[in-house]
């Protein structure tokens, strides 16, 4: 008798749980490497989501960032991925799409609120198909020590002759190191070197698309200009800067005992937790004043849509919402130093992060030149460009040699610009 | 009745070490020197004979590449052949000296390096020899000489042979321990007999005790030699997969793991990386067989 009544109840629970299961509509789940994001997701941006869209209910899946790719690859090609797939920029995305992963996305409206800049990293290489709706980008600049400026009386740079007379006015007083930034990581060198300060010499997207297009060389006095400015940065970096890393640089910054630090703008977060000085930022230099300028305004994340997902209805409505200014607030308050890559105007809490996505509005964004499609082949144009940047600054190379290694690297394997 | 002629106890005993031994080295290494006779052609894998090791050999960068990190590879044995052994054998010979008080404390002090993770190995060393916060600019400051200190680490003249130093340290126990005890082995009566021979103190390591611990030498220069040329973890560490600064610190281990597996946006090639990783077996290959033909059936060995 007992035994009938378990079973009995078990069976009524079992159709309990199946109604509850149909009534509940969708549940969307996302793959993505962010787990430091995990509480925000959670927490924020996931209930903000549900609370409009009644029926559809979303979870987040982090995996570790080291492991991703490999991880979802095999998962994808299982068929146990999730709805909704965060996106790497370039060559990775890119071939999940060609190989049927990510649904293309160029007709979804949230799309119409991005520049071609922004959705650059996750399109086609003919910009036809955009297939992950871009999320968040990393602004670079200088931030630097407010109160090591105010006591030597100086003023935010806005030209290259300005930037060095700031530099020689810090290195005179001798309290400070000029600038904090090392070359034993080598990464630096190009990331917050050659891309940061590059853009005004190569006019943004300008010269980044001509050299694509085969139309300027890296020889071409335009992209040999950064590489001089960087060969005259090794005098200010302080003593043994060749065996500096970047941790050692990010401590040296915050601990006040350099006055500059050639930054992404992801360092704010950290920056503000460990300096206790004001700071502020500016923007590269521009070669000659009245110059127009441009910042690397480099995408970094999207999300996309897992082709083989059977809630895609859903997935496009969450899709159409993480395109649209009530996300990119969110998201941008939730992580200054990410910055949200839509159209939409958005208002910044923290200084140091409004500072930096101010800058949008008087220069021109571009991406960091080496990113797309040119770092396919072998030798890898990226970390070519790590060593250039990198013995240029220690003075082992001259500019216009490493300039001439690039070009002749780039043209071993990249036809247009053979 | 006869027992059957297969003597299966041999084989039961053998089976799992050879099983074992088969599936994690053999098959993966044969495989390996499968792989680099492959390449892939929109994403499919297509047979091309030694044509990888073509583009190794013959392409200017990728044979410039590998001429550099074998050349440092060389170096980086080098200095392990100069300063690690020569400094095993001495330190061995004072602890082999009975009249030597705590030589337990030394033996296990001097042995400790060699248990340490690579990691941590890199970590310490780079924290000491920093600019910024190491003790090594700090300590030279203290005593006058700061100016003589140098970013060792940075500089592309000086970072492989303090890399190789950094291992020495770490593995100096090894020689040691090995030599030390092919010193107990000598039986005291032949040191006595040379003793009534007038051999004594200083000629009697010469004339006696290193003949016949040469073998024990023999065998650790080859393995120090398999080591170095299988070394990837300690550069790792200290400098990254890009062996800076400008590849000065790039060898054989750390040009194949950026090949193989790729490095930032550079994608892995599975199949050059093979290649590499064939090269450098051939060359590990072509060491032991010119000690094991060479040196090993010329060494004089004694019974006691």
């Amino acid at each position: 008798m007992s035994m009938k009544k378990l079973t009995a109840g078990l069976l009524a629970t079992t159709m309990l749980v199946s109604t509850a299961a149909s009534a509940q509509d969708v549940t969307l789940t996302i793959e993505s490497w962010r787990n430091d994001d995990l509480t925000l997701w959670q927490d924020v941006i996931i209930p903000a989501f549900e609370a409009e869209n009644p029926g559809i209910t979303v979870q987040f899946t982090p995996s570790a960032p080291a492991e991703y790719n490999a991880v979802l690859n095999s998962k994808l090609d299982a068929g146990s991925a999730g709805d909704l797939i965060t996106c790497r920029p370039f060559d990775a995305s890119l071939a999940l799409y060609e190989a049927g992963h990510l649904t293309d996305l160029s007709d979804l409206d949230a799309m119409s609120n991005f520049s071609p800049v922004a959705q650059s990293a996750w399109q086609t290489d003919d910009g036809s198909a955009t297939f992950c709706m871009p999320m968040a980008s990393v602004i670079h600049g200088f931030i630097y020590n407010a109160e090591a400026f105010a006591e030597l009386g100086l003023e935010e740079p806005t030209t290259v002759d300005e930037f060095f007379a700031v530099l020689d006015a810090i290195e005179e007083d001798g309290n400070y190191i000029p600038m904090a930034m090392g070359t034993a990581d080598q990464w630096e060198a190009a990331t917050m070197g050659y891309n940061n300060i590059g853009p005004n010499y190569w006019r943004g997207e300008e010269g980044r698309l001509a050299l694509i297009a085969g139309e300027q060389r890296l020889t071409d006095p335009e992209w040999v200009g950064p590489l001089e400015q960087l060969a005259r940065w090794g005098d200010y970096l302080g003593r043994g800067f060749e065996a500096q890393t970047y941790p050692d640089s990010q401590n040296l910054f915050t601990l006040g005992r350099a006055a500059i630090y050639p930054a992404g703008s992801w360092e704010i977060t950290g920056f503000n937790a460990q300096a206790d000085f004001a700071m502020g930022a500016f923007a590269p230099p521009v070669p000659n004043a009245g110059d127009e300028c441009y910042i690397s305004d480099h995408t970094d994340i999207a999300i996309g849509l897992n082709a083989a997902s059977p809630n895609a209805e859903a997935a496009r409505t969450f899709l159409n919402w993480v395109g649209s200014p009530e996300f990119a607030s969110i998201y941008a308050n939730a992580l200054p130093g990410f910055f949200p890559l839509s159209d939409a105007e958005v208002t910044l809490e923290d200084p140091l992060a409004q500072e930096m996505i101010s800058w949008r509005g008087d220069c021109n964004s571009s991406i960091r030149s080496t990113y797309q499609i040119l770092s396919r082949g072998t030798p890898n144009l990226e970390n070519e460009t790590w060593n250039a940047s990198t013995q240029v600054i220690r003075g082992a190379e001259t500019p216009a040699d490493a300039a001439a290694r690039l070009q002749e690297g780039l043209a071993s394997w990249y036809e247009p610009q053979q | 009745m006869r027992t059957s002629r297969i003597k299966w106890h041999i084989i039961v005993f053998l089976a799992p070490a050879v099983l074992v031994y088969t599936a994690i080295m053999i098959v993966p290494l044969f495989n390996t020197l499968r792989l680099s006779l492959f390449t892939e052609v929109d994403q499919e894998r297509v047979f091309v004979g030694l044509e990888n090791f073509r583009t190794l050999f013959g392409d200017p960068r990728w044979s410039e590449s590998f001429w550099n990190a074998l050349g440092n590879n060389f170096w980086f044995f080098f200095i392990h052949m100069l300063v690690q052994n020569p400094i095993g054998i001495l330190l061995a010979a004072l602890l082999s000296n009975p009249r030597l008080r705590f030589s337990a404390l030394y033996r296990t002090a001097i042995f400790v390096p060699t248990i340490l993770s690579f990691v941590i190995v890199g970590f310490a060393w780079k924290l000491i020899l920093s600019p910024i916060w190491g003790i090594a600019p700090e300590m030279l400051d203290a005593v006058g000489l700061g100016f003589l200190y140098q970013p060792w680490l940075g500089l592309e003249e000086t970072s492989l042979t303090t890399l190789a130093l950094i291992s020495v340290w770490q593995f100096v126990g090894i020689p040691m321990m090995l030599i030390y005890a092919a010193l107990l082995s000598i039986p005291d009566e032949i040191l006595e007999a040379g003793e009534c021979d007038g051999i004594t103190g200083m000629s009697a390591f010469w004339k006696i005790k290193l003949p016949l611990i040469l073998p024990s030498i023999g065998i650790i220069s080859i393995l120090t030699f398999v080591g170095n040329f299988n070394a990837f973890d300690l550069i790792y560490a200290a400098q990254g997969a890009l062996a800076g600064p400008n590849y000065a610190t790039d060898i054989l281990g750390t040009f194949m793991y950026r090949t193989f597996f790729g490095f930032q946006l550079q994608l892995g090639d599975p199949h050059m990386g093979s290649a590499i990783a064939s090269a450098m077996f051939v060359i590990i290959l072509i060491g032991v067989c010119l000690y094991l033909f060479g040196i090993q059936t010329r060494m004089r060995r004694y019974q006691f």
